[in-house]
């Protein structure tokens, strides 16, 4: 189980159910959910990549941390965000966001 | 470079980060509070001038992280000429709540800082460390008024759009570190071009694209632009308009042609054998500017029409991007360097009319050229160059990109799809026209002034829509001495 194969194997399921969520759900912090997802994957390609593919200095490793600290700070804007949409409409449904159109 | 030896050519960032800790700090000070204005544009000015002064150095500091070369300089002279003049006039624009002038500001010059970065970056860490820089803060600018539904849902859409692209880009970027081992693009470059399978590159490649895509709003990645641009503070949209985007295309030139190209440089001819990006660009050019010029012909609403005009802009600059050669790259840079000054007056046109007449919709414009002649004389120019017809330095832009089509022998179809494509803006830029001219309002008229600096920033931005027709050589032998991308 130790190989490279199996982590990307794991990186690509989580990029594909990060995708699926931002497609289909309406909720926006689900939405957001599924975006983490997809940083999560690329975050275990670099690892897993860094660790298995030869690589003789840590720059995976450190990508990922870079990573983190800015999944960190996106999800803070954006639940903000979502907060303040929710005082003003009620609602954090993305179909209820829809005076701008055309 | 070493990173304490790097530091003496990192000082207009250096600046303008120190301006950003000042006017966070400034503006908890209430006595302090009203100097984070002058602030913020004193050190716009400084760092313009400690830039100017670098031209021509080129290197590569903090260990191959960043470079500096004429190529970022150029882009870094756009970034600080439209930052400084959305600051300005941010001031002056009746939307925006004065209490947060500081915040609004700081976050301004955090995106300035941003778009510095995102043009001179080499390593792959970079590049997304700085998109994200510009993105992060571009969200909370879109959703700066607070209680304003349409500006929440604006910044919603962009958060979410801007966030999803971002992360497939990542993982685009997390392919290719795994393809080549490394983070550094010279190093990529150099895997790239041994590599054995090049049909495996095709999938980090159009990941990446997504990413760029996303920043420059080419279709299909273009959904958020008009929400966005119809919903944010209008000084807002102008910066989101024009700054961001000449990042994009900094960061895209820089990154397309040093790694994906036979020779690995920006005076490359070809791209990488078996991958044929070109093509894939020639025909999102295509999609991008047929698209938004259809969808702008419906839109009642100016800011929504200036957000698809600027889709139908980005395809044009696609379509000198399609031709791999550096005269293309001029013809971008050119064609960017123009866009600057005809998008901003227009958008400076929108904030006057919806300040002073708090007209959004194109039929709210109606009968203006008698309540303001001037400034609608100099919209009336701005809006003949955003058609691209001469005399306006608009005609100049096209023309170069024409010209590379042409001089390359290659996609033939793309101009003829082009020139079909400004015929049909000519139809929406001339409703503006119409509208402010030709269609007559009863009664009574009073004549509107704007606010002198809202006044001359029209017309100096506008005016150089004729200059630049006149007298463009010295430009283009500015931009050409510019485009001399840091390699190794």
């Amino acid at each position: 189980m130790d190989s490279l194969q199996s982590y990307l194997i794991i990186a690509a399921i989580l990029f594909s159910m990060g995708i699926y969520g931002v497609i289909t759900r309406k909720n926006a912090v689900a939405i957001l959910m599924g975006i983490e997802l997809i940083l999560n994957s690329a975050n275990i390609n670099f690892i897993a990549f860094n660790r298995f593919g030869g690589m003789e200095n840590l720059d995976g490793h450190v990508f990922s941390i870079f990573v983190i600290v800015l999944a960190a700070a996106e999800a803070a804007v954006a639940l903000a965000i979502v907060i303040n949409l929710f005082k003003n409409i009620g609602s954090v449904d993305v179909d209820d966001a829809d005076l701008l159109q055309g | 470079m070493s990173n304490l030896s790097s530091l003496s050519f990192y000082i207009p960032e250096l600046i303008i980060i120190i301006a950003i800790l000042l006017v966070i700090v400034l503006d908890v000070i209430p006595v302090c509070k009203k100097y984070t204005f002058p602030l913020s544009l004193g050190a716009i000015l400084l760092a313009s001038v400690f830039l100017w002064q670098s031209y021509g150095e080129s290197h590569g500091l903090f260990m191959g992280m960043i470079s500096i070369d004429p190529f970022s300089h150029f882009f870094k002279m756009i970034f600080l000429l439209s930052t400084f003049s959305i600051i300005l006039i941010s001031r002056y624009e009746k939307q925006l709540d004065s209490n947060y002038s500081a915040e609004y500001n700081a976050l301004l010059l955090i995106v300035l800082l941003g778009m510095f970065l995102m043009s001179s970056s080499i390593n792959l860490i970079m590049i997304y460390l700085s998109i994200e820089l510009v993105s992060i803060p571009s969200y909370i600018l879109a959703g700066m008024l607070k209680n304003d539904k349409e500006s929440n849902e604006a910044s919603l859409k962009y958060v979410i759009f801007g966030s999803f692209a971002s992360g497939l880009m990542l993982f685009g970027l997390s392919i290719l570190y795994g393809i080549t081992g490394s983070t550094d693009i010279g190093v990529v470059t150099a895997a790239l071009q041994a590599i054995e399978y090049p049909l495996s590159i095709y999938f980090p490649l159009i990941l990446i694209l997504v990413g760029f895509g996303y920043k420059i709003s080419m279709v299909p990645f273009h959904f958020w632009t008009p929400d966005v641009y119809e919903g944010a503070p209008t000084p807002i949209t102008a910066f989101l308009s024009v700054a961001p985007k000449a990042a994009g295309f900094a960061i895209l030139i820089r990154v397309f042609y040093t790694m994906f190209t036979l020779e690995g440089s920006v005076s490359a001819t070809l791209p990488l054998t078996n991958i044929n990006w070109p093509t894939l660009i020639a025909v999102a050019s295509a999609v991008t500017m047929t698209l938004g010029n259809l969808l702008a012909v419906q839109q009642e609403d100016v800011k929504r029409l200036l957000a698809y005009s600027t889709i139908s802009h980005v395809g044009f600059m696609l379509m000198a991007f399609a031709i791999i050669s550096p005269d293309a790259v001029r013809a971008i840079m050119l064609y960017l360097f123009i866009y600057l000054f005809m998008n901003l007056s227009a958008f400076y046109m929108a904030i006057f009319a919806s300040n002073k007449l708090n007209a959004h919709h194109i039929n709210d414009w109606d009968g203006l050229s008698r309540k303001n002649p001037v400034l609608c004389a100099f919209m009336a120019l701005t809006l003949i160059s955003l058609t691209g017809l001469p005399p306006t330095a608009g005609f100049v832009g096209k023309f170069y990109i024409f010209a590379e089509l042409f001089k390359h022998q290659q996609f033939y179809w793309l101009a003829v799809v082009a020139i079909l494509n400004s015929v049909v803006s000519l139809y929406y830029y001339f409703k503006i026209i119409k509208s402010m001219y030709l269609v007559d309002v009863e009664g009574e008229v009073n004549k509107i002034e704007a606010h002198p600096v809202v006044n001359w920033s029209i017309i100096l931005f506008s005016a150089q829509n004729i200059l630049f027709f006149i007298y463009w050589e010295p430009l283009i032998g500015f931009i050409e001495k510019s485009i001399n991308l840091w390699s190794g």
